[in-house]
Formats: C-alpha cells, structure tokens, sequence
C-alpha cells in the first residue's frame, strides 16, 4: 500500500520591537540573564500589563502579507499552566479571536537542479495570533535555572492547515516566512537567537483516504534544515510503523540533530487543561480600515512577486534571481543599477551575483558598506561591452573597484589596462597566430569550430589579456574565411 | 439546571498544584459547588439577540508606544526567588 503524509506546521516569530509585548522593560538577545526583566514579566503582584502598538501593527502587518483576514474586534486570553518558565502561571495568548484569520504563503518547491526553479504552490493557514513569550531553563544534573529576558516577548503564532505533504515543503514554507517577515521588517527571524521556531504536526495515511492518520508533534526543531530532516526521519518512521501492522499514538516527540532520530516525550493521554478565559486587564482590540490600510501601504513588494517582475521587466535567469530576490538590499541595489539602464540588467546581474557577493563575502563586511555603489557595476558593464576591456580583465577591474571605490574607467585608466594598441595590431597578431598554428588552422578549417579558440587563446597572450575577444574572433574568421 | 453542580475536586486540586486533605476536600466540594449554581443563575437570563463580551467595559485600543520605560536589576529581579545561582532562578530539574 501507498502512504501520504499530512503536516500542519506552528511557526512562532517574534516581532521586532525595543520593548516587550506587555512590558515597558527592553526586550531582545545576548542580554545577561535576567538583565531584562520588571514586575510585569515577573509577575509580580499587582503588576498590569499594558498593550505594545508596536506588536499589534508588526502582527497585522504580517497578516496583511500573507492574506489574512484582520477581524474588526480580537481579545485576549489566559492560557493557565504551571510551568517555571512562566511566571504567571498563564500566557497571555489569543483563543477564540485572533488578529488574523486564515492566509496563504507562497513556497517555491526545489526544482530538477539548482538552475532550475521549482514549482509554486500556495499554503493555507489557519491563523496568526499575538502572545507573550516564555522564559528560558538551563538544566543542569540536579536542577534548572530560569533567565526571564525572553519571557514577555512579542510572538506570533503562525498556524498552518495541515496542507504541506513533505519535508521539503515545510522547508519553503519556513523559507518564504521567513523571507516575508524580514522583507516587511517584522521580524530578523534568526532560529539561533530564537526569533523563529517551529514545531510540526505530522500524520501518515493510506494514499487516497481522507480521514488524517493520528498525529505525532514534533519539537525541537531549531533550524529551517533541523525542520526537513526531523519531518523526513518521522515519516518514514510512521510510514513504517503502518506498514508493519502497528498503529501510531498521538504524543509528543523530540528531534535529535544530532543522531538524526526523533524519539519520544510525552503520550497525549492527559490532554492539558488550558482552562483558556479572558484576561481581564486588557482591553480587546479594535482594528479599523484607516489602520489596516497604512500598514497595507508599508508593505514592500513580496519576495515571489518580485520575482515574476525580474523575469518579465528584466528578462533575468533563474540562476540570478533565485540569489538576489531572497535578500531585500540586495535586490534593491541590484534594481537601482537595472534601472539606469534596464537593457544592461543581465549583465549587472551576473556582477552582482557573481563578483559582488564574493568581494563582499571575502572581506566580510555588510553589502551597505561596500564603496562600490550600484552606478559603478553599470561603469564596468558599459567598458567591458564597447569593448575596451575584456570580461577577464574586468573581474581584476571588480576588485580593484571594491577597494578603492573608484568607477571602471578610473582603474582601467590608472592601472593601464586600456589596450595600448589599435585594431591593425590585433589583425597582425591574428595573422601571426594563423601563420605560427598550421594544426588548427586545418582543423578549423576540415570544419571543427572549437578549433579557433586555441588561435584566439594565441592572440590573446600576444595582447596580454586586453585584446577583444569578439574582435578577434572576427579577425581570425575574416582571414581564414 | 441541577441544585448540584459536579466538582471533581481531585481534578481541580491538582490543575491547582494545591494538595488538600479529606477535610479540605469535603468543604472545598461544598464551596466551590455553590459558587457554580450561583454562577449558573445567569443562565437564567434570556441572553438572545446580545453579543458577547470579553470586558464590561466598552474600551478598546489601550496601548502604548514602544518604549523602554522600565528597567530592574537582575539581583533585584531574583530578590523574590527562594533560590537563585548567576542571577537565575533555581527550579526543582523540570525536563519536559
């Protein structure tokens, strides 16, 4: 029999802000322990949370982009359980009303190889919701120590239907949340400080039933990759249970990175009692057209949709766009050079991609602070197109440029790499070529092609790099013709 | 509507982490039990046509801005805890 797996995923993404969610105290990561903490997050009697606007619009925002609805009214609830790393013994979540209904996320499946793109699909979800953060436990051999400077940190809960079907789904899925959340800059989203996590609810069922299979939760997934392999490892693991008669247990299980095997935590027989109610020491919250549209203005073009654009305004190859459009600065400084001249974009594409990354890279500072500004790669497009220098000399004109800032003709100027010589130079050295390379020359003659290339490898040495090579190409041609 | 209301008060003593003894349990049965039919009065009340409401008061939107306005220090922060190690709270090894 065949088998299909069904996967729900619940991302959670803190929102970017200076303060907590319900704290006037900081919020954020590498603080010392409990550097960020007051009586709110602490608990302390008496202590009255006050709403952060700052987590409402990032929330709503995000909704926005991922096409949620954004109900008029939504309210607060307490989801009440002991656990040290809450300090209220409930966490201010939403239940029943939550900001943001329903949506869809656009992922981008691998496709047959990495120049190829993949397919696209849309994945629903079920809803967004806004609550507070939890502390965090180190345990140690015979106790734990709680640090408190995440508890009270704004985060969102971003619900998916179970409507992904494999590891490499939940992959783009993370992936395009990710890219989305950065891009409307509510969140960094980085999984080693915590800023996105991700628990998944897998099942397996016999292809073509409809009934789901029981579900197993699956945590400690702490990286986009850490997400594929531990969904890949539980179904085969269940597919395989199945296949051998048994029957899979709603419970909770853990994925280990290290040995690559997820294993058991908690059985789901007690399920916990939330006892979910209103809070009441917060108002609910009411969201008009005037708020949703000024946030709906701040969201930038998406990620796919640029995407689409590139294709069609800038007739750009995958192998570009798949390494510009995940990076916003990137692809804003890649367009500002297309737009001066939208003809040349594949070209500054390819600079961009290719030289630009690996300087930036090398030398280890942030694209923002590279002194080579997007009019300068369009500098060396227009001289390495009239002509004047070859594209192997431009590569050493890049690097010259990213350290001193200077355009392509000033390098070109002052390290002498214009040719130093005119055409009827080049025509001698191809005359020389032809006359010194009988082998070739007959070769290319009986019809090889690629045979000319070792006569323009010639010509080019006796140019010392800086000769044409369509140029040449010509020549030689010409004279052999 | 019955005169009385179910409590599993073994249920709700633990949810509680409150250990009660055979006494305690007895009484707070009794107790928690009438406060449940006197709750269960409102379902008296014909509440069609009314929406519900998650605050008595018809206040909406009470917010601040995304300010750092508060700030303790961690030893401050720990003074409360019955034990602490590196400005941490100590907890009996909880391993979920």
């Amino acid at each position: 029999m065949e088998y299909e797996a069904v996967i729900g995923l619940e991302v959670h993404v803190q929102v970017k802000a200076d303060s907590k969610i319900f704290a006037r105290c900081g919020a954020g990561f590498g603080h010392g322990p409990n550097e960020l903490a007051d009586p709110v997050v602490l608990g302390l009697p008496g202590a009255l949370p006050v709403m952060n606007k700052k987590a409402l619009d990032g929330i709503i925002k995000a909704g926005l982009a991922l096409g949620c609805t954004i109900p008029d009214v939504s309210k607060w609830d307490r989801k009440n359980y002991f656990y040290p790393d809450s300090p209220n013994n409930y966490q201010i979540t939403q239940y029943d009303q939550p900001i943001c209904d329903g949506g869809e996320v656009e992922i981008e499946l691998p496709g047959a190889s990495r120049n190829i793109m993949g397919e696209h699909r849309k994945v629903k979800l079920t809803r967004i919701h806004l609550e507070n953060d939890v502390g965090k436990l180190t345990h140690f051999s015979s106790d734990s120590l709680v640090d408190y400077n995440r508890a009270g940190t704004s985060l969102m809960e971003i619900v998916s239907e179970p409507d992904m079907h494999s590891g490499e789904e939940a992959f783009a899925f993370l992936t395009s949340i990710r890219q989305i959340m950065v891009y409307c800059g509510i969140s960094d989203c980085d999984m080693e400080k915590g800023q996105m996590r991700a628990d998944a609810n897998i099942s397996v069922r016999p292809k073509g039933q409809k009934a789901l299979g029981e579900r197993i939760e699956l945590k400690n997934l702490n990286s986009i990759t850490g997400v594929k392999n531990g969904i890949e490892y539980e179904i085969r693991r269940q597919t395989s249970e199945l296949k051998k008669g048994r029957t899979i247990t709603q419970a909770t299980w853990r994925w280990d990175a290290e040995l690559g095997v997820t294993e058991e935590m908690r059985k789901k027989e007690n399920a916990h009692d939330y006892r979910y109610f209103p809070d009441p020491d917060l108002m609910p919250v009411r969201v008009d057209d005037e708020w949703r549209n000024r946030l709906r203005a701040e969201i930038p073009e998406l990620p796919y949709e640029k995407q689409r654009r590139y294709f069609e305004e800038f007739d750009l190859p995958y192998t570009i766009t798949s390494v510009i459009v995940p990076d916003r600065e990137l692809a804003e400084y890649f367009e500002e050079a297309a737009n001066l001249a939208p003809k040349k974009a594949q070209a500054i594409g390819n600079l961009v991609v290719n030289d630009l990354l690996r300087e930036v890279s090398e030398v280890g500072i942030a694209l923002s602070e590279s002194k080579i500004r997007p009019p300068h790669i369009l500098s060396l497009v227009e001289v390495v197109e009239k002509g004047t220098i070859t594209k192997n000399i431009a590569k050493e004109v890049f690097v010259e440029m990213f350290k001193s800032g200077e355009t392509a003709e000033e390098v070109i100027e002052r390290k002498g790499l214009k040719p130093d010589f005119d055409d009827s130079q080049v025509k001698t050295w191809c005359e020389e070529a032809i006359a010194e390379n009988p082998k070739p020359v007959e070769s290319f003659k009986a019809g090889n092609d690629k045979a000319l290339n070792s006569l323009k490898g010639q010509v080019m040495k006796k140019s010392r790099g800086k000769a044409n090579p369509q140029l040449v190409d010509g020549i030689i041609r010409d004279l052999l013709a | 509507m019955s005169d009385k209301p179910k409590i599993d008060i073994d249920y709700i003593s633990n949810l509680a982490r409150v250990a009660l003894s055979e006494e305690e349990k007895a009484a707070y049965s009794k107790d928690l039990s009438s406060i449940l039919g006197y709750v269960e009065k409102l379902n008296e009340l014909d509440t069609d046509g009314i929406e519900p409401m998650a605050h008595p008061y018809p206040v909406y939107n009470v917010w601040r801005e995304d300010k750092v306005e508060s700030k303790m220090s961690p030893e401050k922060a720990m003074e409360n805890a019955p034990a602490s190690r590196q400005n941490m709270v100590i907890v009996p090894k909880v391993v979920e």
